[in-house]
């Protein structure tokens, strides 16, 4: 067995006298500084194309920037004739570890997928947004991209989205 | 004795009253200064919510929402403290840092009307031993709201407090030997009246313009000399305050960081001087200049030490006491040495 001996950085003349080291700091700071006063002002006066002297976000006032496979609100999608995708398979029903999603089944006038969903409804305020539903479905029905993440609302029942506000048939 | 004048009572007052003022509007500020500041170096943006009816200026309402939410807070008092002293304390740390600023040389004597007016609230052949006694009285303050606290975090910053207010005042005294043997004399008004007919102290004196500097940073114990506070170990000698009371130690603070500064502007930047000027002998023109020049200076050296403030990280406690009393302490005594060889060599 061999030691191994970890090299410690060593602090030379240079960095105790700190004098140096703390110009370094400031230099970095203070262009920082000047640099995003510049911005600042050029854009303050009008000027156009230039880098934002900031990386903030004002939310609320501008769009929350969401990130591509950004895992938001439900949706459920249709088929190429209009009608839901789900055939109520009750897959993510029961792979749902928040137990936030009920359907309830009929039979579908089509002959090819023999059930559909009577009613479709997520509980968003009980929903974990794992993502479990949409890798159970078997037939691409439901994915979580609608790229909304302002659900909130006064009433445990308003979470409660319904199948055509799901589909997007009906606004909310 | 000059024969009593009353307009000169009133002149008194009006420069008692522009030196508070000075303080605590320059105080007030600088909360906005420190967003701001803070926040473009950092690429943010920074506070700017606060508004009336939907005008915010660049969030400069900032300041009165705090000072409104500091006077309307409730002010607890847990149970187990000193109350006479708990409540005395934030006073004697605030009251210590405004008397500072009372004896600060705002400008030279200017003569409008027939008669000499002195821009400096309290003359006095001692000012400079004054604003120092005063500025090392403050830690009273700090050590008796930590040990009236009845907290063991606020008796450690307390502690803190105290044995680096000792290793930064000595230094502090001591950097400035060199500057008090050139300019001969303890008036604040007489050395900037010398440094205008000669030469800055920081061009003279730049070792100790920034030893006096560093150890007036740790004066004010602010980023990074910031251990009595040290918000992230211990909460430090104000963690049983609340309220208005609290208000007063984050006044504390900025107001001692003024008192440095114009300290410093006094000491090695020229006071209210404006090079090539004569400024005691243009009236009130000159007396406006002073006082502006003295603002400008004091203004750019707050900017300096707030940017320090958010690039250093915080000191250890054994290395502020080493750079205290084993580096910057032999320094500011060869700095006198070679200061007084310097003069003796060239008369």
């Amino acid at each position: 067995m061999t030691v191994r001996v970890v090299e410690r950085p060593q602090r030379t003349l240079a960095v105790q006298i700190y004098l140096i080291e703390v110009w370094k700091g400031l230099y970095i700071t203070f262009r920082h500084f000047f640099v995003n006063m510049a911005r600042h002002a050029m854009i303050a006066l009008g000027m156009k194309g230039v880098t934002p002297g900031s990386v903030t976000i004002q939310y609320p006032e501008d769009p929350a920037v969401l990130g591509k496979r950004a895992r938001t609100r439900h949706r459920l999608l249709k088929r190429d004739d209009g009608a839901p995708r789900c055939t109520a398979c009750l897959l993510c029903e029961t792979i749902c570890p928040a137990k936030c999603i009920r359907i309830t089944a009929e039979d579908a006038p089509d002959v090819r997928v023999e059930k559909r969903a009577k009613t479709f409804s997520i509980d968003l305020g009980m929903c974990i947004f794992c993502g479990y539903c949409v890798e159970a479905c078997p037939v691409d029905a439901i994915h979580m991209d609608a790229n909304d993440v302002e659900i909130a609302s006064y009433s445990r029942r308003d979470m409660i989205w319904t199948m055509p506000q799901l589909l997007g048939d009906e606004p909310r | 004795m000059t024969p009593f004048a009353p307009e000169m009572l009133l002149w008194s007052l009006v420069k008692v009253g522009f030196a508070l003022s000075f303080a605590m509007s320059i105080a007030g500020l600088l909360g906005w200064v420190e967003r701001k500041q803070s926040a473009i170096m950092q690429d943010r943006i920074g506070a700017n919510r606060a508004g009336i009816f939907g005008i915010t200026i660049l969030g400069l309402f900032h300041p009165i929402a705090d000072a409104i939410k500091m006077m309307t807070k409730e002010d607890f008092v847990a149970k187990g403290v000193l109350k006479p002293f708990h409540a005395l304390a934030p006073m004697i740390s605030l009251g210590c840092g405004l008397f500072c600023l009372a004896a600060m040389p705002f400008g030279g004597t200017v003569t409008v009307l027939g008669r000499a007016w002195s821009l400096q609230p309290i003359e006095s052949s001692v000012g400079l031993p004054l604003v120092l006694a005063a500025l090392g009285l403050g830690v009273h303050g700090i050590v008796m709201a930590g040990y009236a606290s009845g907290s063991n975090y606020g008796l450690l910053g307390a502690l803190r407090g105290a044995s680096q207010m000792i290793a930064s005042e000595v230094c502090l005294v001591s950097s400035l030997a060199g500057a008090l043997f050139l300019y001969g004399t303890l008036d604040l008004q007489q050395a900037v009246v010398w440094q205008a007919t000669h030469a800055w102290g920081i061009v003279l004196q730049p070792l100790g313009f920034l030893l006096f500097l560093t150890a007036g940073a740790a004066v004010t114990k602010r980023t990074p000399f910031d251990l009595p506070e040290g918000e992230s170990e211990i909460v430090g000698y104000h963690v049983e305050y609340s309220g208005m009371k609290f208000g007063m130690f984050l006044m504390t603070d900025l107001i001692e960081s003024i008192v440095i500064c114009c300290l410093v502007t006094t000491l090695y930047l020229g006071g209210w001087a404006i090079p090539f000027l004569d400024l005691q002998a243009m009236g009130l023109l000159g007396g406006v200049l002073m006082v502006a020049g003295f603002t400008v200076k004091v203004g750019l050296l707050i900017f300096l030490l707030m940017q320090v403030r958010w690039t250093l990280p915080r000191f250890r406690f054994d290395q502020l006491l080493d750079l205290g009393w084993k580096n910057m302490l032999p320094l500011s005594l060869l700095n006198f040495i070679v200061t007084v060889w310097g003069v003796y060599l060239w008369q």
